[in-house]
């Protein structure tokens, strides 16, 4: 099938647009963080004896502040409406890149990086919506969530950019659109956990501390909400996507068996898959084993993420193997 | 017994160790670690040539690590030994986990705590109904609990109940699957096999009849190469098709095949071998692993005689398909070894299937072959064949060449149909272009149960992470002297046994609908500790 070019100019453009959304949604994140007063004092949050089950709870606002929001919940809400606008345009850049190809838009490095990105920014979206109650508390680290997407987003369109093409025969399989899609959604998601992990360990140090001093890092932890909520927050979002991965490393097994004739064969890919599949395992039971809970869990987490982007770069350009597809 | 005291505390507190999560933590750890050199650096297994080019930049390092196991990671015994450790430590866990879970199924649900007030999700309230009929209307909507009524000294009516058993299945489960998906895997590669092989794309035949039909062969240790099961391929052509860019859109052979029950009765069955399409046979499977030319040179020699050579020539670019070999001949008609020694020929030199000459430097410009040319050397003298030392099919054997007993005669670019004379009279013609496939035939009796096992993990996972263990109780007492005659106090208490996440949205409901049910409104929640949304 004859590539559109006009569906694919639409779709670059749109790819394109969805960045500078996202990097405008990111300057006023970080502008409402900046301006905004601490919400929840750090002190205050380590005096609650048990600790859980600060988070939620005390994180609603009063009804009467709804009335007047302030300058920088004002900036805060457009920021979210903006990423909403964003990932909508950014959807369409997929689907317009899809269209014009006749494929799934994850055929490449630059379509899996983007479609990587998508969902983690809909599961954030995501996040925000389920979790109402925390909402005002969550939505100030839009930016933060914001920023690998918009770097990753960044290395897409330049070093990884790949016209609109039909896939390579080694690709050309229904199986791109099961495996490549579950391990795009895992990977995702566990951005988000990642994300939540790192903020975890910034704002677990600064209760640890008792919030003292008004040094610049203390400043910076006390805009974030207790470290129970981002503690669950990434635990939630692991869970969901770690059986996400488990299929997907599943699927690639049986793509592998179809394509290459074994179903692992110790690939780098394969195999650095797997060793992030091993590191979430251990963050899991990390949080179900006495002394790892708590901050050795989220450095598991986050050294996970650390593994999935090894995976996704290095591993793909600069190891050659059988997951390096004309030339990225 | 004094004696023994110390050794049995020590076989415990081994057990202990080995079966603890802290040390199951380690090696799951290890077992990350020591998998990424297996990423990092070349594998014998993956790619050889890589691993003698590591060996040539770091003369040093190199030995090291490869003494160390470096370059062949997985067939290691240090990584054998972490997986080993981990899946003992995983059985020593699991057996006792079983059997207590097994009590559990049978168990009934825990008494009602004295102290409500003190679970991590409460409510209070007084209703209309009487005790029992509290107990009952909330046995009805407990439907799919374990229940247990009991009833206090104090004349007070409980139920205690409980559910999310499955989610231990599902633990449970999908350890186990995992034990089950190394035994499989480890059976696999015991008794599976692996052999590629390069048959021309213009008819010729590829039977499994032993390892020697290969030209690579990687038999699992239970396998000696003999009594694969039988069957025979036959390649009839080979079609690709590129995009104008070069990028290839699809490979496809046109093949025949017979199973081994066709074998007697000589009949064949028409197959398109594809990437991603493999041949699936009772046996083996047969897979279009890649493709390349065989260019096909006819020499006339001096006395008339023609000889025509077509030997695969190996790609050394993927993208154009520019190709390198050696096609090799003996002078017809020459038995003595001597004489043999002098007159031998090889072909030397790049195949283009789309030829790009800047100047006299031959290079491709597209894969497919629509101005194919060579540049070739012609060499005389000994092959060195019968030396005794193993022959590439691609090379000539340079210490021929070096020791002079091999010479070039000639050195010259061919297009198609193209010659050249050598000062002896004979005629080197590039006379036409064949195409080769390369197929693999993989064997692995197992994977079924892999896949199996792999489906199982699957589903344990997906319990174990999504259902939850949690407690329900209700205790429903007479109200005391200051309220009227009949009414009830109830008090439900709930506790999530595992990881928190939900429950009180859960909990939240139940109490509404118990407490909403009867007439009366239900009092407010017992202090803002009375339903968070977390527990434990």
């Amino acid at each position: 099938m004859p590539v559109d070019p006009v569906l694919a100019f639409y779709g670059d453009a749109a790819f394109y647009t969805a960045l500078v959304l996202y990097l405008v949604a990111m300057v006023l994140q970080t502008v409402e963080y900046a301006a905004q007063r601490s919400a929840e004092p750090v002190a205050a949050a380590v005096g609650g004896g048990d600790g859980v089950g600060g988070g939620v709870a005390t994180l609603a606002p009063p009804a009467g502040e709804r009335a007047a929001r302030s300058r920088s919940e004002r900036t805060g809400r457009v920021a979210v409406s903006l990423t909403v606008l964003a990932a909508a345009v950014h959807a369409a850049s997929l689907v317009l890149r899809g269209l014009a190809a006749g494929r799934v838009p994850w055929g490449n490095m630059y379509e899996f990086t983007s479609a990587i990105c998508l969902v983690a920014v809909v599961a954030w979206l995501v996040v925000l919506v389920r979790q109402r109650e925390a909402a005002p508390a969550l939505r100030r680290l839009g930016g933060f969530v914001l920023l690998p997407v918009v770097v990753l987003l960044f290395l897409a369109g330049t070093v990884l950019y790949a016209e609109a093409a039909p896939l390579i025969p080694a690709l050309n399989s229904y199986w791109i659109a099961i495996h490549v899609f579950a391990v795009s959604v895992a990977s995702g998601v566990l951005l988000v956990a990642g994300v939540s992990s790192a903020l975890y360990l910034v704002r677990l140090r600064a209760e640890a501390s008792g919030g003292e001093g008004g040094s610049p890092g203390s400043r910076f932890a006390a805009r974030l909400p207790g470290s129970a909520l981002l503690d669950r927050l990434a635990y939630r979002t692991t869970v969901v996507a770690f059986p996400i991965w488990t299929f997907g490393v599943i699927t690639g097994a049986i793509w592998a068996e179809a394509a290459w004739g074994r179903y692992w064969g110790w690939d780098p890919k394969e195999t650095v898959a797997l060793v992030a599949w091993v590191v979430y395992a251990c963050y899991l039971h990390a949080r179900a084993t006495a002394g790892w809970r708590g901050a050795r869990a989220a450095w598991i987490n986050l050294l996970g993420f650390a593994v999935m982007v090894f995976n996704l770069f290095f591993i793909n350009i600069v190891v050659a193997g059988l997951h390096s597809y004309a030339g990225v | 017994m004094d004696r023994l005291q110390p050794v049995v505390a020590f076989l415990r507190n081994t057990w202990r160790g080995l079966t603890s999560m802290r040390t199951a933590l380690v090696l799951l750890f290890l077992l990350a670690v020591g998998a990424l050199p297996g990423a990092l650096l070349p594998q014998y297994s993956l790619n050889p040539e890589l691993v003698s080019q590591y060996h040539d930049d770091h003369p040093w390092l190199a030995p090291v690590l490869d003494r160390l196991g470096f370059f062949e990671v997985f067939a290691s015994s240090w990584f054998a030994a972490v997986y080993l450790l981990l899946f003992i430590s995983l059985v020593c866990g699991l057996v006792p986990r079983t059997g207590e879970y097994a009590k559990q199924l049978r168990a009934v649900p825990v008494a009602t705590p004295r102290n409500l007030a003190r679970l991590p999700h409460h409510r209070r309230a007084t209703v209309d109904s009487s005790p029992a009929e509290a107990v009952d209307a909330a046995r009805r909507r407990l439907r799919g609990w374990r229940l247990r009524r009991r009833t206090e000294p104090s004349g007070a009516r409980t139920l205690s109940a409980e559910r999310g058993y499955a989610r231990e299945a599902g633990n449970l489960v999908f350890h186990f699957a995992l034990l089950g998906l190394l035994v499989s895997f480890a059976i696999g590669t015991l008794f599976g096999y692996e052999g590629q092989s390069i048959v021309k794309a213009d008819g010729s035949q590829f039977c499994n009849s032993g390892a020697f039909a290969y030209d690579s062969f990687t038999p699992g240790t239970m396998v000696d190469g003999t009594g694969l099961s039988p069957f025979c391929v036959r390649i009839n052509s080979f079609a690709a098709t590129y995009l104008p860019s070069g990028q290839p859109q699809q490979y496809r052979a046109d093949i025949d095949y017979q199973d081994t029950d066709d074998l007697a009765s000589g009949q064949w069955h028409p197959y398109q071998l594809a990437v991603n399409e493999p041949l699936r046979l009772d046996g083996a499977r047969v897979y279009l692993l890649g493709h390349g030319y065989a260019p096909e040179f006819t020499v006339t020699f001096p006395d008339g005689q023609q000889r025509t050579g077509v030997v695969q020539w190996r790609p050394v670019d993927q993208a154009t398909l520019l190709s390198e070999g050696a096609t090799k001949f003996d002078p017809p008609g020459v038995t003595d070894p001597a004489q043999l020694r002098e007159r031998q020929l090889a072909i030397t030199g790049l195949f283009a299937p789309t030829a790009a000459f800047r100047g006299e430097l031959l290079s491709s410009a597209f894969p497919q072959p629509l101005a194919p040319a060579v540049a070739i050397d012609v060499l005389k003298g000994n092959l060195g064949i019968n030396s005794g030392r193993g022959q590439s099919i691609f090379e000539i054997d340079g210490s021929m060449v070096e020791s002079g007993q091999l010479q070039r005669v000639a050195r010259q670019n061919l297009r198609l149909d193209e010659q050249l004379r050598l000062d002896d009279g004979t005629v080197v013609r590039f006379s036409g272009v064949t195409r080769w496939v390369s197929l693999q035939v993989s064997h692995d009796p197992a994977q079924l149960w892999v896949l199996t096992f792999a489906l199982l993990v699957l589903g344990g996972l997906g319990l174990s992470l999504s259902v939850k263990r949690r407690r329900f109780w209700i205790r429903a007492a007479p109200a005391g002297p200051d309220e009227p005659d009949g009414r009830t106090v109830i008090e439900l208490g709930g506790l999530a046994r595992t990881e928190a996440a939900g429950y009180g949205e859960e909990f939240d409901r139940i109490a509404a609908d118990l407490l909403t049910s009867g007439p009366s409104a239900p009092l407010a929640p017992a202090g803002t500790a009375g339903t968070s949304s977390e527990g434990r």
